[in-house]
């Protein structure tokens, strides 16, 4: 059942659930944080509408910085900002910025240990007809790997709203993971969201689904279907990929016995290889990485793709029979 | 220094002494007993490669104590290869790989622009980061933004790893190329104590645009062994080599007589 603490969105599971991309999130969330704090700016590389940075551009125009399409500029020019003081946001393509820029982003941001906010959107397959050029499957990967980094991947778009305003207060590089696609929003402004803190959405205790971004909407419609069938599941919503909530999964490892992780990224580097990391050198338990498998995207609509690539409820519900087998053995 | 750690960079450290010499000694706006002095200029090494000049200029300005510049690049040192922020307080930012120095400065500029600073950034690099594309982002955000509050100045000393520049990746005419971005340019013998300093006061008085100081110098300066020697970019001297670099860099190249002797 739904865990009554984490107030979700009462209309979780209507159909006419209402949809919002998280890119809309951060835009709101930027504009609240700039507000608060008059050390916030904002820098972006030529994507300022899409990436959702305008209504902050138009509302601080004195403390926005359009760089032109340099996403190797933009971070370290924001790095220079931070060592001074400042609080700067930057927002590109997630494929371009930490794609492109990953070393600026390590010696300049992550070494030097200056609060910059990496604000990469369009990740994942829902970027769509783009195709894979576009679609940034590697990104948690590339910043979890990096010391100093946190890496954040909200659900939707109210989580991003709050996860904007977290790490605006946070004296850290930060990686802010967005999509491009409207996803349902599935949480309220009651819903708890702590930085390096899962939330348990769904209670359960046959096995747990942990998941990341939108996948997160995906595992609790699995959860509520399997439910019928007498299938317990724990549904754990990690939109903080690092500093990982090493906790709340060892408890789930210990006490489902079973894990299934879902992202809309590679199956290398990401929530799974986060996941497999911690419980294998802890509490070793089977478990299942749902994810992109080492392959590129394509062109196509968003669930076309998600459908394509194994990124569905059947390939979830399919990870939790075979790993609630691997258990009973 | 070199020595000691060895291994290190010998000719861009020497060809910028004294550049460095007249920047804490007399241009920057700096205390070494008040790192957190809102007020102080703001330097960034793009180039961290010669690092072992900048730190041997912060010692003999108090940062630290000139004993500590032999502990450069040994575990523990605060002295790191290339220069390291939090490891050592008096440093601005954190550098070395080539081409983003730059980008830092003009972001610390923007930021001091944005709170009506009085201070200046000044960012030195080298002429072989000029082959990095990061560089030429800088360039242009920098004219863009017309920061008078920054000033460059480029060690143009013609060598890289590989050879003279000119070989590796043709760089001129870098004047033009600066000032068809909007900048300022000011040529100088990066040796003329006094066309150093002037070209410091001339930039500050430029309106509209960052200040490009394009320093001619002599890698390997005073030390005839080293002049103009690529192959010294990248090595530290033995500990002989070392004895005559240091007796020449104290004669003048044996044009007088030191107690040294």
């Amino acid at each position: 059942m739904i865990n009554p603490n984490a107030n979700l969105n009462p209309k979780i599971f209507d159909p006419d659930i209402e949809m919002v991309p998280t890119r809309n999130g951060f835009g709101e969330g930027l504009v609240l944080a700039a507000e608060n704090d008059k050390n916030v700016v904002g820098l972006c590389a030529d994507l300022t509408e899409s990436t959702r940075m305008q209504a902050f551009a138009e509302k601080f125009p004195e403390r926005f910085f359009e760089v032109g399409v340099a996403e190797q500029n933009l971070v370290t020019v924001a790095s220079g900002m931070a060592a001074v003081g400042k609080i700067p946001f930057t927002s590109s393509y997630a494929t371009f910025s930490p794609g492109r820029n990953w070393e600026q982003i390590r010696t300049t941001i992550c070494y030097n240990d200056v609060p910059v906010k990496i604000i990469g959107s369009h990740a994942g397959l829902s970027v769509g007809p783009d195709g894979a050029t576009h679609q940034a499957l590697e990104d948690l990967a590339l910043m979890r790997a990096l010391p100093n980094m946190m890496v954040i991947s909200p659900c939707d778009s109210l989580e991003a709203k709050k996860a904007t305003l977290a790490i605006a207060r946070i004296k850290k590089p930060c990686y802010l993971r967005l999509s491009r696609d409207k996803v349902p929003v599935i949480t309220t402004e009651e819903t708890p969201f702590e930085i390096g803190k899962t939330l348990v959405m769904y209670e359960g205790k046959d096995i747990a689904i942990i998941a990341t971004g939108q996948m997160v909407y995906r595992a609790l419609q699995v959860a509520k279907a399997l439910e019928l069938h007498k299938i317990s599941i724990r549904v754990i919503n990690c939109h903080t990929i690092k500093p990982l909530d090493n906790e709340t999964i060892l408890k789930a490892a210990e006490e489902c016995g079973g894990i299934v992780t879902v992202e809309e990224h590679q199956i290398t580097g990401g929530l799974g290889g986060a996941v497999a990391e911690l419980i294998s050198q802890n509490f070793p338990v089977p478990l299942k990485i749902i994810g992109v498998e080492d392959r590129f995207g394509e062109s196509g609509e968003p669930n076309e793709l998600l459908e394509k690539f194994g990124l569905t409820e059947d390939a979830i519900m399919k990870a939790v029979t075979s790993v609630l087998r691997k258990k009973d053995k | 220094m070199l020595v000691e750690a060895g291994s290190g960079h010998s000719a861009g450290p020497l060809g910028m002494a004294d550049i460095f010499a007249a920047l804490y000694f007399h241009i920057l706006k700096h205390d070494p007993k008040k790192l957190d002095w809102e007020e102080r200029d703001r330097l960034v090494l793009s180039n961290g490669h010669i690092c072992p000049v900048l730190y041997a200029t912060m010692a003999h300005a108090g940062y630290f104590p000139i004993s500590e510049l032999k502990t450069l690049r040994k575990l523990g040192t605060r002295l790191q290869g290339h220069p390291h922020r939090t490891a050592l307080p008096g440093l601005e930012t954190t550098s070395g790989p080539l081409g983003s120095g730059l980008s830092q400065a003009t972001g610390m500029a923007l930021a001091g622009r944005l709170d009506e600073a009085s201070w200046r950034v000044i960012c030195l690099m080298s002429d072989g980061e000029q082959d990095e594309g990061n560089t030429w982002e800088a360039v242009m955000l920098a004219g863009k933004y017309k920061l008078n509050n920054l000033t460059a100045v480029m060690d143009r000393n013609n060598i890289q790893i590989d050879g003279f520049t000119e070989n590796i990746m043709p760089l001129e005419n870098l004047r033009a190329k600066y000032e068809a971005f909007n900048w300022h340019v000011i040529e100088i013998d990066g040796h003329n104590m006094q066309e150093i300093i002037d070209a410091f006061n001339e930039s500050k008085a430029i309106f509209e645009k960052p200040t490009l100081i394009l320093a001619h110098t002599i890698p390997g300066k005073g030390v005839n062994f080293m002049e103009n020697k690529y192959e010294w970019h990248g090595k530290p001297p033995t500990k002989d080599e070392a004895k005559i670099a240091l007796d020449e860099l104290r004669t003048l190249q044996g044009q007088i007589r030191s107690e040294h002797q």
